[in-house]
């Protein structure tokens, strides 16, 4: 059952072929059996997930049955989850059990998705290869000794070694996208407002955008479908009809312009990566697209402005955790001050410290021009950048990342190279814009992602671009040894 | 910029994080790390481009003034670390 994709499942499920509690004990053993050299689960809940299943079969028998009605899903540990923990892979919140759903979890719920639990992340989404997880870091289904990427790499990690149908994500600065490259599945960070961030606990507000991670382009259509929408609790969510996104998968790609920015394929690309890129890119020109060089000559300030941007929105966000009202608190607190500072220094590990520091630092008198408003005039011209690619092309493709998966522990010491593992995916979440990642031909056994950035609001065009290839292609089909 | 012990111990305290004595040198230099590559902005003349606050560049959407919400207080306070009579307890404020 874990081989099929979502259509299919669902068509099992209406056939009668098994039911919704079979599909779901399925994914609970096959999560109880491969999840312990992964770790890609922070949480299981199995009580809860087979409760769900059977109303989702009750559903099924009874009509108003949709798509997702009865179809197992994972949520990132971001996501608020009434009366299961969630933990944001802190210790901070590992005593949190959410008092509400998400708006994410809400309507998946109603679409009759079942939870089999919450999955491994980075802490607080601050991260690039699952490391600063309080609960430990997650190992790449394909090379155990190789990150999964981050900050969803539970989620990145679970699909990949088919352990769930479909998980969602967070993207920040490249975290749906890049660990979607390094594990082998489709990932899609909508436009910026499209899914709502309500009870998605926040890192930098003007840059979070959630969306869905799954084998294939197909499967996150539907459950894109499922999660996107105005929703008025999400001040900043956009009042934009959704597009039927199953509809439009099928549009032919005749003369479909492709832009190819020359700055994603310079120094920095590991060359086998760029080779099955463009290996990619050919099947694209077989399809009958149209491919041009392009520029957006500002790609290089994008993750020194994120660096800015980021760090100071997170520290002003994360000040909600204080050791009052919910998550950790010190023993013993002498006065209100220690108990803030203790609380805060016992709950956070060492990156969110650090970009709390940086972030503060950048808002402090005297240095809030200097740092933060440089950082929104760039993100300007990096807007403008894609503003003017835009006005030539369709959708933008490049590498989702400037190399395959790295060996646990390779990067840790040295926070500003991990920060260049999101080169080529920040820029997308400065200008607010939709980008997916999805695999094309590994390099020596490790996945290899091709981005594709599209317009404001073209997920339904990025989705069909990427499913046509995977109609002619079946990287998106192969699962690691060991999981299948 | 380079930060030192000083600076550090300056953010620490405006971002309410204990940190501890043997640490401060460590974190000055990964943070100094840090703003060197948030430095390489200073390369661009940004005079005249105005600051982008929001992608799509919308206006704060407003409500009217009203009670949305059903009081949930117990279930608020039920996960707070410690609480009497409704209220949240903290360390005495003032003596």
């Amino acid at each position: 059952m874990h081989t099929k994709n979502i259509s299919e499942l669902a068509a099992g499920l209406r056939a009668g072929e098994y039911s919704s509690v079979e599909l779901t004990r399925h994914f609970l053993e096959r999560i109880r059996r491969l999840d312990g050299g992964l770790n890609s689960f922070i949480s299981v809940c199995e009580d809860a997930a087979l409760a769900m299943a059977r109303a989702a079969d009750e559903r099924l028998q009874r009509g108003g049955a949709g798509p997702l009605t009865g179809i197992p899903i994972a949520h990132k540990d971001i996501f608020c989850t009434q009366g299961l923990k969630t933990s944001c892979g802190s210790r901070m919140l590992d005593n949190f059990i959410a008092p509400y759903d998400a708006t994410v979890v809400e309507r998946l719920k109603r679409a009759g998705a079942v939870t089999l639990g919450k999955t491994n992340m980075d802490e607080f989404a601050m991260g690039s290869s699952n490391e600063t997880s309080f609960y430990g870091p997650v190992r790449n289904p394909w090379d155990g000794d190789a990150v999964p990427g981050g900050s969803s790499g539970g989620s990145a990690a679970a699909v990949a070694a088919r352990l769930t149908p479909a998980a969602t994500g967070t993207d920040t600065g490249g975290s749906i996208r890049q660990p979607a490259a390094l594990c082998g599945v489709t990932g899609l960070k909508p436009t910026y407002g499209r899914v709502s961030r309500y009870g998605m606990i926040a890192f930098a507000s003007s840059l979070d955008q959630g969306g869905p991670m799954t084998a294939s382009a197909a499967d996150a259509a539907l459950v894109l479908q499922a999660m996107a929408g105005f929703d008025e609790r999400d001040s900043t969510s956009a009042e934009q009809p959704v597009p039927d996104y199953g509809a439009e998968l099928e549009h032919d790609l005749t003369g479909l312009r492709i832009g190819l920015p020359r700055e994603y394929f310079g120094e920095g690309l590991d060359a086998a990566v760029a080779e099955s890129v463009e290996e990619a890119v050919g099947e694209y020109r077989r399809l009958g697209a149209e491919v041009v060089d392009i520029s957006l000559p500002n790609t290089h300030l994008a993750v020194p402005a994120y660096y800015v941007v980021a760090p100071a929105e997170c520290s002003s966000n994360l000040a909600r955790f204080d050791g009052v009202r919910y998550g950790h608190r010190c023993e013993d607190p002498k006065n209100l001050e220690d108990l803030y500072k203790r609380s805060r220094a016992g709950g956070f590990g060492d990156e969110v410290k650090r970009r709390i520091l940086i972030g503060t630092y950048a808002l402090s008198a005297g240095y809030y021009d200097a740092y933060y408003l440089k950082a929104q005039r760039i993100r300007h011209l990096i807007s403008d950048d894609f503003k003017h690619a835009f006005d030539r092309v369709d959708v933008i493709m490049g590498p989702t990342t400037p190399g395959t998966a790295f060996r646990i522990g390779e990067r840790t010491d040295d926070p500003v190279s991990m920060y260049l593992s999101d080169i080529y995916t920040i820029a997308a979440n400065l200008a607010g814009l939709p980008g997916i990642s999805i695999p094309v031909a590994p390099v020596d056994g490790r996945p290899v992602g091709l981005q594709i950035i599209g317009n404001y609001f073209a997920e339904a065009r990025l989705l069909n671009v990427a499913h046509k290839y995977q109609q002619v292609t079946d990287w998106h089909t192969k699962a690691p040894e060991g999981y299948l | 910029m380079s930060l030192d012990r000083a600076d550090v111990e300056k953010i620490a305290h405006l971002a309410r994080l204990e940190v501890e004595p043997d640490d401060m040198a460590a974190i000055a230099a990964e943070l100094s790390n840090i703003l060197e590559l948030v430095e390489q902005m200073n390369a661009v003349d940004t005079e005249g481009v105005a600051p982008m606050a929001h992608p799509l560049h919308m206006v704060q959407r407003l409500r009217a003034d009203e009670v949305t919400e059903t009081n949930r207080r117990e279930a608020f306070q039920a996960i707070a670390p410690q609480t009497e009579a409704g209220l949240y307890l903290v360390p005495k404020v003032i003596e």
